[in-house]
């Protein structure tokens, strides 16, 4: 399990990093999030930054971007905690033979995120929404050589990828009823989306999008899975990033969608079974990892469930609870990555004593726990108060909520213990796997910084509430009078009287977790999961695959020509259909002696073609054909076009000759007359004499053949207009077609010559 | 005579999709010529037809004088020929190729790329 | 095909069919002709002499490999196509030049579209020729 230890044995030095392809992409994460701070006091004051270039300006879609409080406090977070994450793999992956791949893949994932937050398009949003989804299935599935890596990555690419075409559905739905796709413009249409007949279809369509990515119940199960790539990936996706997704366009459009009776009750719902399911499964993990991973479901469902309301508690607990958890939970997953690599294992009840041998690691944990765990004086304690006063404030089930919330609170204290305390203070379980020594300073710089910042903004909320989270709510609730002030100190009150029973119950918790553990992995084993069927699914899905390509694909080359042509002749009958039958002039029926004569040799040639069993007579028919046409073109001034099929037909005899020759002899298969085909065949004919007396009879546009003979000789110099459209009006297209034929030649002749030269092996 | 065309392009149509559907590559080539001086004449024909004039400038003249064949059509025929014929050798050194590698002219025996199912 | 009779008179067919190519190359922009036609009938010209001769025969009197041909005549055509540029105008335009003009006569004209076009009768004339002499031989 040890993914990154793998790169170096106990005994050596691990090497120090990875040249230019590690340094690289931090700096560049470096110099994004410098980018986006230097933006923080324009958007502090209530500013908002637009940016715009056209894309599909018929459309009205524009590479439209928007830096507001929301945005920027998830471009911060993300910027931020990228260039942590990457400092940190630098070493965790250090001599990895594949990093340069691993940092792309980050790079380019963060990349999509901070696209995604700014992107003041719905279909620029949605492009970033996908580009994240597809970056994320090569960082899960960085462990491709393993069948559990490949499985998961696929699996959160499908629920995922699933979830974006309803997501799609919706944007566009929204783009239509909105009657714009740019964000800024919709948000300030306010409210008005509600009386739209299409608002209950946008509105489910975008959650079910939402929900899919942010791993909501019951979608969750991608996202422990997900856990297959290597730690800093986990951190990353987990704190700040692609779960978060879902949240942020939740958070994005709740201006515009919020405040309905669906909306409250589909994101409270949802969000309280999240919290309270996923801090129950988390309680159930021993590998230290995944009861994290369940944290953040915890996590994603208290979030969801604050943008249920539209009160500004709920919005403040919500921009605060958003920045506390990134926080912790990315210098979490970072600590136990330092473990895993430290000690060779991530299991809870092996763990033990690895305070003396890594201290700096157990004291980053240990605050960035107490933050988790909502301890004062931390920032973790003021977003519990928040959630507290936030759920207590929902006006039609506090209690509900409130005792849900207090539930998966008193549960995330308890994976706080097990996660940052028992495997640094208490004795160990038993042998670890390697002799436990600190981390190198690039991978504790990520988890003290992160931790510190938890201290910080707990001891001096102001700072984070005047630079982040009233411009948050400001975009949330479009004003700056809806925020709850950020308080260590509240006074007694009713959220402070939850948070000593939320310490009381998960200490509780915490000391019953191993036989709570027990009993819940009897009841989860037998309890029926998504995760459990996915393998059906995936498995019926390929034998039905299977089985529809075995019935349209049957490898016989007759069927596919039957199918061709049947449709050419079904669309175009259909088409006729529409339009109706044509009225033949009866100008038409002018038909002299030398046309009777014509029509009959090209005729006679056809038919001679079609039903022969002799080589000869066949090639002959053929020649006959040719020449029927070329009378057409000379008897009709095309002196030209004439001249051409006459040589062509000389040639293809000639190639006939040598190459037919030498196949097997027509009647040496037997031919018998196939009803079925020749009804087809009549058929395709009957349609194409159709539309070409349709095309007959309706008015000839000669605009440009009366251009051509205009100009063919005062401005080419031609007198043969043929010629002059040939090789000068129209040159670039010939130059095209005699390109065309150098290649057919060119590849027919290194066809030829290959069979020789390399035998009959080298092309099996 | 338009008419008379139109009818005499439907049979070569109707002549060409038989030879293709045989299955037989030799009778696909046929077909396959059938069908490109159908197409040929098709395009020919949809751009009128004009007896005996030929779309050139008298020596003198600034353009042709009165009604003559329309060169437009021509023009995109005249290319389509030669790319026809590209065509036709390329399929035919396929059909070739073929025979020499597989030993076989029928294109439902050609199995390589799409294996018959193996009976369970 | 072993007949004297044939090869003796090849040798002139195919000398008369080039050179009847040639002429329907150069008068092809104000009368019937241009470059696919003569490309097409230069080209049987050889075809001729390769069935009655033999492909090597027909190969020492081409001199150059047909497929080399057939690419210098691409580059030809394109080369007519890109000089417009030379003169500031659109790709493949064409560009005049006609000596002797005077008042009442144009004198004669030279082009790049009559470049272009004998890059077209070299294409198509080495492409056919790739092709027949490979069959000729492989097949």
């Amino acid at each position: 399990m040890a993914e990154g230890a793998a790169a170096h044995g106990p005994g050596e030095t691990p090497p120090k990093g990875n040249g230019a392809i590690g340094v690289l992409p931090i700096l560049f994460a470096l110099a994004l999030f410098a980018a986006f701070l230097a933006a923080l006091p324009t958007v502090s004051a209530g500013e908002r930054l637009l940016w715009t270039i056209d894309w599909v300006p018929s459309l009205g879609i524009g590479f439209a971007f928007m830096v507001d409080g929301l945005s920027l406090t998830f471009a911060l977070l993300i910027s931020g905690i990228g260039t942590l994450v990457l400092l940190y793999s630098n070493s965790y992956l250090a001599g990895h033979p594949q990093y340069g791949r691993f940092a792309l893949y980050l790079t380019s994932f963060m990349v999509a995120m901070l696209g995604l937050v700014l992107a003041d398009d719905l279909i620029v949003l949605f492009v970033f929404w996908e580009l994240t989804t597809i970056t994320s299935y090569l960082l899960i599935g960085f462990s491709h050589e393993t069948e559990k890596g490949r499985r998961n990555a696929l699996q959160a690419l499908f629920v995922t990828g699933a979830g974006a075409l309803a997501f799609l559905a919706g944007l566009i739905l929204l783009g239509f009823a909105a009657g714009t796709t740019r964000i800024s413009d919709i948000l300030a249409q306010g409210t008005a989306i509600h009386d739209h007949p299409l608002y209950l279809p946008i509105l489910l369509l975008l959650l079910l999008g939402a929900f899919t990515k942010s791993a909501q119940v019951p979608f969750h199960f991608w996202l422990p899975n997900a856990m297959a790539a290597p730690t800093p990936v986990s951190a990353f996706l987990h704190s700040a990033t692609m779960v978060k997704a879902g949240v942020y366009v939740m958070a994005r459009v709740h201006p515009s969608m919020a405040g309905t009776d669906v909306w409250l009750w589909t994101l409270t719902i949802f969000g309280v079974i999240t919290a309270v399911y996923a801090s129950i499964l988390a309680l159930r993990q021993t590998d230290l990892k995944q009861s994290l991973a369940y944290t953040t479901l915890m996590a994603l469902g208290t979030l969801t469930l604050f943008l249920g309301q539209e009160s500004g508690y709920a919005m403040t607990a919500f921009a605060t609870f958003l920045i506390v958890h990134s926080l912790y939970k990315a210098a979490l997953f970072l600590v136990i990555g330092s473990v895993d690599h430290g000690a060779g294992t991530r299991e809870a009840d092996l763990l033990g004593g690895l305070g003396r041998a890594m201290p700096v690691t157990a004291i980053a944990a240990a605050v960035a726990a107490m933050s988790m765990a909502g301890f004062p004086p931390f920032l973790g304690f003021i977003g519990k108060e928040l959630k507290y006063a936030g759920a207590l404030a929902v006006a039609s089930e506090p209690v509900l909520v409130a005792g849900g919330v207090l539930l998966a609170n008193a549960l995330m204290f308890a994976v706080a213990g097990i996660v940052a305390f028992r495997p640094f203070w208490r004795p160990a379980g038993g042998d670890l796997p390697r002799k436990p020594h600190e981390a190198p300073w690039p991978m504790l710089a990520g988890p003290v910084l992160l931790a510190a910042l938890g201290a910080l903004f707990g001891l001096n909320p102001d700072l984070l509430q005047v630079s982040l989270v009233n411009p948050t709510v400001l975009s949330l609730t479009g004003s700056e009078n809806e925020v709850v002030e950020l308080k260590l100190w509240a006074g007694v009150n009713l959220p402070l009287v939850l948070s000593i029973a939320t310490f009381v119950l998960g200490l509780l918790f915490y000391l019953a977790h191993r036989p709570l553990r027990a009993s819940l992995a009897g009841f989860f084993a037998a309890a029926p999961s998504l995760d459990r069927g996915w393998d059906g699914f995936m498995d019926a899905l390929k034998r039905s695959a299977g089985a529809v390509t075995d019935i349209i694909q049957t490898g016989r080359m007759t069927d596919y020509f039957v199918a061709t042509f049947a449709t050419i002749a079904i669309g175009l009958a259909a088409a006729m259909g529409f339009r109706g039958l044509p009225s033949l002039d009866p100008a038409f029926g002018a038909v002299s002696w030398i046309d009777l004569a014509l029509a009959g040799l090209i005729l006679g040639g056809a038919a001679l073609t079609a039903f022969t069993s002799s080589r000869i007579a066949a090639i002959a028919a053929l020649g006959v054909v040719g020449i029927g046409t070329a009378l057409v073109f000379i008897f009709f001034g095309a002196p030209d076009v004439a001249i051409t099929q006459l040589m062509v037909e000389v040639l293809v005899v000639v190639l006939v000759a040598i190459v037919m020759l030498r196949l097997p002899r027509l009647d040496a298969a037997p031919n018998p007359f196939r009803p079925g085909h020749a009804g087809l065949a009549v058929a395709v004919g009957t349609v194409v004499t159709l539309a070409l007396l349709a095309v007959l009879t309706a008015p000839l546009d000669r605009r440009l053949s009366d251009y051509f003979e205009a100009t063919s000789w005062p401005e080419a110099f031609g007198r043969n207009i043929v010629n002059v459209i040939l090789v000068d009006f129209r040159a670039l297209d010939t130059f095209g077609e005699v390109a065309v034929v150098v290649v057919a030649a060119l590849s027919a002749v290194a066809l030829l010559r290959q069979g020789k030269a390399g035998g009959k092996g080298e092309t099996k | 005579m338009e008419a008379l065309l139109a009818l005499t392009i439907g049979v070569l149509v109707a002549a060409a999709v038989y030879l293709m559907l045989s299955g037989h590559m030799f009778r696909f080539i046929l077909g396959l010529v059938l069908i490109s001086n159908a197409a040929n004449l098709t395009i020919f024909t949809a751009g009128r037809l004009t007896e005996g004039v030929p779309a050139l400038i008298a020596v003198g003249a600034e353009a042709p004088d009165g009604l003559v064949a329309n060169p437009l059509p021509q023009a995109l025929v005249l290319t389509a020929i030669v790319i026809g014929f590209g065509l036709f050798a390329f399929a035919i050194t396929l059909v070739k190729r073929a025979w020499t590698e597989l030993g076989t002219v029928e294109a439902d025996e050609m199995r390589l790329a799409e294996p018959r199912k193996e009976k369970p | 095909m072993n007949s004297v009779i044939l090869r003796a008179g090849t040798r002139y067919l195919a000398g008369l069919l080039l050179l009847v190519s040639l002429f329907m190359l150069l008068r092809g922009h104000n009368e019937p002709g241009g470059g696919f036609i003569g490309g097409l009938i230069g080209a049987t010209g050889f075809v001729l002499y390769a069935v009655a001769c033999g492909t090597r025969d027909a190969r020492a009197a081409l001199r150059v490999a047909p497929e080399t041909i057939a690419i210098a005549g691409l580059l030809i055509a394109l080369g007519a196509g890109l000089a417009a540029a030379l003169f500031g105008d659109d790709l493949f335009t064409g560009q005049w030049l006609f000596i002797g003009e005077t008042e009442d006569d144009k004198g004669l004209p030279l082009s790049t579209v009559l470049v272009f076009d004998i890059g077209v009768y070299v294409a198509v004339f080495g492409s056919v020729l790739s092709l027949v002499f490979t069959m000729e031989e492989e097949v």
